[in-house]
């Protein structure tokens, strides 16, 4: 019985190192205790490279060069924002691969403040080219998400979270869970229980995705009219490119909610900056209401 | 057609169709001596081999003035020496910071500093993992040491006793300030030899006195930048 996506993450990746001996796994030093079981096993291909995040991207650039496979898991503030070059030449300057596997997500570390929230995470990789992203809403869509893209050779980010929805949905493309007429709300991750809970008796289809890089545009397509709400977990507006992209030959209305750009400069509780960044379900009705 | 397996008197002539430049001289280049005594005498690794899994992996970390190194593989027919004539022009595949995807034999992609070290340690570890005896050599400068993501690199590998790695610090004393006691006392865990980066036998043993139960560093003196 898995307690969250983080233990999700573990015991799949634990069996990836087990099953490929293509598999490597770099760390630095965040989860390297759940992970010990699987370094005792495989010693040469579960590194922790102490609290290196740059070392930690390096490495994993290095490995892919000799055809191994690597994941690489830290914080999101550290695998992605503070190793950023690293990603940007070890990794894709390289035409090599990777699986950065984070936590942390935008606020779960409320209460350790601002330097342990990656509310841009996935904008700064949108400056890249070639990285899909996967958002799980919960724990059970980790596992098909991370074996899927480690038996790949591209560049993965699988975002966790300790925010999940009740129930696990299909995990790729756009799909509907609520069908309705006067627009299409996408809810990435864990934003979908919020969602339908905030559009409850609104006459809108509510459609999920958990994997916003690439963003299944044919189904956008297929599924808005002329009005698209778009609920994200991290920067609010990071996917209104693509939504603008895909509608590009239609007169539309994008309404983009997300996390904000604003440092809070608050602790608390995950809910709290939720319902702060006017993200939890009364914030999201407000504002979906209001632009309907 | 030239043969590939020229000594380094046709090193002058490579470089001057790289710069256009009659008057330079080989030691203009800080590098040209380390590079050609690793390709020469120290690295197993030929034009047929670029993607042989066992082969031994040259990255150079100090991307910038890559002249010698294009030379030095042009030298040992890795690329047409017709390439040199064009250096980073439009339809170019060699530019002022070499890119791994166009030039065969070039195994990383630099430019920026200190990155070098940090994908050398993953190669090591990738060819340990998979058993291959083949060696890592990562080139870097005294300067490009300032850059605190080698520092990293140098204490992981240290302290876990990387020894398929050879680091080589080509030392002109261009770090803005310095390296007070030595290059070499930074690596921490590390075997070391510091020689004349000029002298090719001394440059020779150094780079291959490692003891395979530690990394390596060879810190290669040259003239200084200013």
């Amino acid at each position: 019985m898995v307690t969250g996506m983080r233990e999700a993450f573990v015991d799949t990746a634990s069996g990836l190192l087990a099953g490929d001996p293509r598999t490597a796994l770099v760390l630095a030093d965040i989860s390297a205790d759940a992970f010990l079981p699987a370094q005792r096993r495989h010693p040469e291909r579960v590194l922790n490279v102490g609290i290196r995040e740059q070392l930690m991207v390096g490495v994993a650039g290095g490995l892919a060069l000799t055809g191994m496979r690597p994941i690489v898991h830290s914080y999101a503030p550290f695998v992605i924002d503070r190793a950023y070059e690293q990603i940007k030449l070890d990794l894709g300057h390289q035409d090599a691969g990777a699986v950065l596997v984070s936590i942390g997500a935008s606020y779960d570390a409320a209460s350790a403040g601002y330097t342990h929230m990656s509310p841009g995470d996935v904008a700064l990789l949108d400056t890249l080219d070639g990285w899909t992203v996967h958002v799980p809403g919960h724990r059970d869509e980790v596992a098909g998400l991370l074996r899927a893209a480690a038996a790949g050779d591209d560049r993965v980010y699988i975002r966790l979270s300790t925010l999940e929805n009740r129930a696990a949905h299909a995990p790729r493309g756009l799909t509907v869970v609520r069908g309705g007429g006067r627009a299409l709300v996408v809810a990435v991750g864990p934003m979908l229980d919020p969602v339908l809970a905030a559009t409850a008796g609104l006459d809108v289809t509510v459609a999920y995705t958990a994997t916003p890089r690439p963003l299944d545009t044919a189904a956008l397509r297929a599924l808005a009219g002329t009005d698209v709400v778009l609920v994200e977990p991290y920067l609010a507006g990071t996917s209104s490119r693509l939504v603008a992209e895909a509608l590009a030959d239609r007169p539309h209305r994008l309404l983009a909610l997300g996390v904000g750009r604003a440092e809070l400069r608050r602790y608390g509780s995950p809910k709290d900056h939720a319902r702060w960044h006017g993200l939890d379900a009364a914030g999201l009705r407000a504002s979906i209401s209001g632009w309907l | 057609m030239t043969t590939t397996t020229t000594g380094a008197e046709r090193l002058p002539a490579l470089l001057r169709r790289l710069t256009g430049d009659e008057k330079h001289s080989p030691s203009a280049y800080s590098t040209l001596d380390v590079l050609w005594v690793l390709y020469d005498r120290v690295l197993r690794v030929t034009p047929a081999t670029v993607d042989a899994p066992d082969r031994d992996r040259f990255l150079l970390s100090k991307g910038h003035g890559p002249a010698a190194y294009y030379a030095v593989l042009a030298a040992k027919g890795f690329v047409p020496e017709a390439w040199l004539d064009d250096l980073a022009g439009p339809d170019s595949r060699l530019g002022h910071h070499p890119d791994r995807t166009l030039v065969p034999g070039v195994e990383i992609g630099s430019g920026s500093l200190g990155h070098g070290l940090g994908l050398a340690v993953g190669t090591a570890l990738g060819l340990r993992a998979q058993g291959e005896q083949a060696r890592v050599y990562v080139l870097t400068g005294d300067a490009e040491l300032d850059e605190g993501a080698n520092h990293e690199a140098v204490a992981y590998a240290g302290a876990t006793g990387l020894g398929n790695l050879t680091a080589v610090v080509v030392d002109n004393a261009s770090a803005t300030h310095g390296w007070p006691g030595g290059v070499a006392a930074r690596f921490h865990g590390w075997s070391s030899a510091v020689v004349d980066g000029r002298d090719h036998d001394a440059l020779a043993a150094a780079l291959t006195g490692h003891d395979g139960r530690r990394p390596h560093v060879v810190v290669a003196r040259v003239e200084p930048k200013w």
